[in-house]
């Protein structure tokens, strides 16, 4: 059976538009952030360097994004991710770490627009203005009740994750905030 | 509303993105201990009208521990600071003392 994602491909056209980012392959990687192994195990997994607190650092062959001082997510092709983890644990050997292919337990937006900060913040307490959150920053928040991370690729495009099990919900929740006439002109 | 900086990741976050867990630096009498030991770990409470210190959680962010120091009647925080310590930092306590003559200073 094939992979699917929690949106099966669902998009909406608001004053942003919302989009089902497809499969994507995601792995969490916790152990001490600040060892020489895990920094090469980030490279060699993803091609980009250790990400510095709140930072999301991009490489050839994926993303690494500072979750929190001892975690990390790296995101990789989807069909790589089970071989990737594997290289991980045998490249950290014996030091304590976890790590382990959590892409299907995630839903993935892209966010193209000019308004994402003030759709964003129509639902979340995190500070969205550009010196708070900049590019390159990840922010982990809420929207409405639910978990979320959000960064940005470039000032006109956002990618958010969520679990799986609510995506339908941050689904509805940004289609109902990016609705055309909703307009808030803050940042 | 209220806003505490997160000293393992550095965001000022709304307290809607965090969770309070209570009085900080509190001695967890476990199994073995005497009654009265255990009674006061499970119930007994500091609550001055003022400065108090608390145990957060970074739920929603970065999911850390970390405690602060704030007044429950005006809101204000006075700090945050790591939670892998058994008492404020000195520096916090003399800030407090500062802003608040009657603070009698830390009291576990």
């Amino acid at each position: 059976m094939s992979s699917v994602t929690a949106l099966n491909g669902a998009t909406s056209n608001g004053i942003i538009n919302v989009a089902d980012a497809g499969l994507m392959g995601m792995i969490t990687l916790r152990g001490d952030l600040a060892s020489a192994g895990m920094a090469k195990a980030v490279k060699a997994a993803t091609g980009s360097p250790m990400p510095a607190m709140r930072q999301i650092t991009t490489g050839k062959s994926g993303a690494a994004a500072w979750m929190s001082s001892d975690e990390l997510l790296l995101m990789v092709d989807y069909a790589d991710a089970d071989a990737v983890v594997a290289k991980i644990s045998k490249s950290l050997g014996a030091a304590h770490h976890l790590a382990v292919n959590v892409s299907d337990a995630r839903a993935v937006f892209n966010l193209p627009g000019d308004q994402i900060r003030d759709v964003l913040a129509k639902g979340s307490p995190a500070d969205m203005s550009n010196d708070a959150f900049p590019i390159g920053e990840v922010r982990r928040t809420r929207i409405g009740q639910l978990a979320v991370a959000f960064w940005f690729t470039d000032a006109q495009n956002a990618k958010l994750v969520c679990f799986r099990s609510v995506g339908g919900h941050i689904m509805r929740w940004l289609e109902n905030a990016s609705e055309i006439g909703s307009e808030v002109g803050f940042h | 509303m209220l806003s505490l900086t997160c000293p393992n990741c550095g965001i000022t976050a709304d307290e809607t993105d965090l969770h309070c867990d209570g009085q900080a630096h509190i001695t967890r009498h476990g199994a073995g201990s005497n009654d009265d030991d255990l009674e006061t770990y499970l119930f007994m409470r500091n609550n001055p009208k003022g400065v108090h210190f608390e145990r957060w959680r970074h739920v929603y962010g970065c999911g850390k521990w970390f405690h602060a120091a704030r007044c429950t009647m005006t809101l204000e925080v006075f700090g945050t600071y790591s939670a892998q310590t058994f008492e404020p930092p000195k520096a916090l306590i003399n800030k407090i003392k500062k802003k608040r003559p009657e603070f009698e200073g830390f009291v576990k």
